[in-house]
């Protein structure tokens, strides 16, 4: 750097204040779970919460706030971040790792490594995940994460259904003891429990039953899955709606069970459509009780820039969607 | 330890490692054997008992994260009766926990599982803040290899440990110039390394990684200058020992170590003629005492 502009009036190293720290508000998951975390950490000393600078979008200055000597400030280095949570681990601390979904993956050999591997008590915690980033365009729409991280052994993956289970998903994550992955969400997010929801690592959740397809769904899918059953209520059929937050371990009981009483699945997620929950489910039809399945998700293409009702609109997750794939299904039923 | 005691310790890491790469029939000797006195000194004096009956709190931790050099650190568990020496012939062996790269969940001795460079000296920095988030007195020490210092993760960590003054924090370089496939200098240049090092706001200790006495002064700084974390510089030859490895890139891994070349070896280090046998077959273990 040219010397000069260190000594420059005003100039760009003598001006620079300590802004005030902001953090995002809102009915949002990633806001829910930042409550939710440092709701309990004022009881559970143990919980760390680590940063790579986006703690404002993380929902995560919630603790920061709260607890400024547990909040550890990693900078923007994820890697260092993700095989450090490691070793605070390796002391008995449990570490909540937290930053964007895609930025997660920047990490992946880390948290294989240094956290799976070791089966380190740490948890990725995830916000900006898919196309509900919305306008900051495909660099920060992460639509692989639940693929790459269900592949890791013995990393637990879990996906939030709206902003109550992502806060009600703050003490599960704790209360487990091992590597996992939870993925929250950036934008305003349409609820489908009440307050009192608790969620169960390894079951899903029947939201509304139904017995000629089942809607299997994960994130801010589930609550278009929700809506596209009505629309297919409207036209006489009846649409199982399915919240499988618990993407590793899969409730593949349930899933068995869903095929034999409606004969037809429709998995739905804000991710590529290979490897996600569509895979998963696949997976555990192949080898429970095969019925035909329809995937809802981004097919193996990036996202763009636009608003997220947009982009479901135009990469096809919205209940329209949907529904049209429950009719499929059903179409192919006995084929 | 005296240093006496030392320098035979160290003699004896190298005999071990070069033991178990043999029986593996596959293994990396030459950065085993440049970090042979680092881990003399580490495991002779500097890391204080390992027991397990130490409490966490007190227990100094040693994290390997070069670890494809791991027959060096196994022959030092081995060496300082951590493990049994016999154990060194099960290296890479399926039935056996000597893991071709440390693994904690196989070794709890390894503290982390290490061989993709760069996470070792990220791991450390997470025992020494989280050690002194609960006020523990013990120490962290890391060791990477020179190649190792071209992985980005380093300098994140290299930055981490000086913003959080992690003054319990001691890592140490292997610094011996050689890689896997040529010299640093040839695949992407190190220097000026010190600079660089001080420069991310480090304590720097420049050593001779082969002189006892100067890597026993390199801990006893950085014991006392804990206001940044420490870096030791250490100067080393790769193979050092064994005279026809030394600063051959070829013995960083890829040529298999025949009888032939086990036992020159062990002559080099000190092993009678009439013993070497016994070292090839593994029997050494039950024909002396240890």
């Amino acid at each position: 750097m040219d010397r000069r502009y260190y000594f420059l009036k005003g100039g760009i190293m003598t001006d620079v204040k300590e802004p005030l720290q902001l953090g995002s508000s809102g009915d949002t998951l990633r806001e829910a779970f930042g409550r939710g975390i440092t709701q309990l950490a004022s009881e559970n000393k143990r919980i760390v919460v680590l940063d790579a600078d986006v703690a404002g979008g993380t929902g995560l200055h919630h603790f920061r706030k709260a607890f400024p000597d547990r909040f550890i400030q990693c900078g923007i280095a994820e890697q260092n971040m993700m095989a450090m949570a490691g070793g605070l681990a390796a002391t008995g601390l449990i570490p909540i790792v937290t930053t964007f979904a895609v930025f997660a993956l920047r990490a992946v050999e880390q948290a294989r490594l240094s956290l799976a591997y070791t089966e380190r008590n740490v948890k990725i915690v995830a916000s900006h995940p898919g196309l509900d980033v919305g306008p900051d365009g495909a660099s920060a729409q992460c639509l692989e994460d639940l693929a790459i991280f269900r592949a890791i052994p013995g990393m637990t993956v879990l996906s939030a259904a709206d902003p109550n289970e992502a806060y009600a998903a703050a003490e599960v994550i704790v209360e487990f003891n091992g590597p996992l992955y939870l993925r929250t969400g950036r934008s305003p997010a349409k609820t489908v429990y009440g307050s009192a929801h608790k969620m169960t690592i390894g079951k899903g959740d029947i939201l509304v039953d139904g017995d000629d397809v089942t809607i299997i769904a994960c994130g801010v899918e589930v609550a278009r899955a929700v809506e596209a059953s009505k629309l297919l209520k409207n036209d006489g059929i009846s649409a199982r709606v399915v919240n499988m937050s618990s993407i590793k371990p899969l409730d593949r009981h349930l899933i068995e069970t869903c095929a034999r009483e409606t004969g037809a699945i429709v998995s739905a997620e804000d991710h590529n459509i290979y490897g996600g929950l569509g895979g998963a489910v696949a997976e555990a039809l192949t080898m429970t009780f095969p019925v035909p399945q329809e995937f809802v998700g981004v097919r193996d293409t990036f996202g763009k820039s636009g608003e997220p009702e947009e982009l479901a609109e135009l990469y096809g997750l919205t209940a329209q969607f949907i529904s049209e794939a429950a009719r499929k299904a059903i179409m192919r039923k006995g084929k | 330890m005296n240093p006496n005691d030392i320098a035979v310790l160290a003699r004896q890491i190298r005999r071990y490692a070069l033991l178990s790469i043999h029986s593996a029939t596959s293994g990396h000797p030459g950065g085993a054997l440049s970090c042979s006195d680092i881990l003399a000194v580490l495991y002779g004096n500097e890391l204080g008992s390992q027991d397990k009956d130490v409490p966490a709190s007190e227990r100094n931790r040693f994290i390997m994260s070069k670890g494809h050099a791991c027959p060096a650190l196994y022959a030092a568990w081995a060496a300082t009766k951590l493990i049994n020496p016999q154990e060194l012939t099960t290296l890479r062996h399926l039935a056996g926990r000597l893991e071709g790269h440390p693994h904690v969940g196989a070794t709890p001795l390894a503290e982390t599982s290490t061989g993709s460079l760069g996470q070792g000296i990220s791991v450390a920095c997470g025992i020494a803040l989280g050690a002194r988030m609960q006020g523990w007195s013990n120490r962290v020490y890391a060791l990477l290899g020179d190649g190792e210092m071209q992985e980005g993760e380093v300098w994140e960590a290299l930055m981490f440990a000086n913003h959080h003054k992690l003054g319990n924090l001691c890592a140490i370089i292997d610094y011996n110039k050689l890689q896997s496939d040529n010299t640093n200098a040839k695949i992407m240049g190190l220097e000026p390394l010190q600079d660089k090092l001080r420069a991310f706001g480090w304590n720097v200790t420049e050593i001779d990684g082969h002189n006892l006495n100067e890597i026993a002064g390199g801990f006893d700084q950085a014991r006392k200058d804990t206001s940044s974390p420490t870096i030791i510089l250490a100067h080393t030859r790769k193979g050092q020992g064994v005279s026809f490895m030394v600063g051959k890139p070829n013995w960083h891994g890829s040529l298999l170590l025949t009888d032939e070349d086990f036992t020159k070896s062990l002559i080099e280090l000190g092993v009678h003629e009439t013993e070497t046998p016994a070292w090839i077959d593994g029997t050494i273990f039950s024909k002396v005492a240890l």
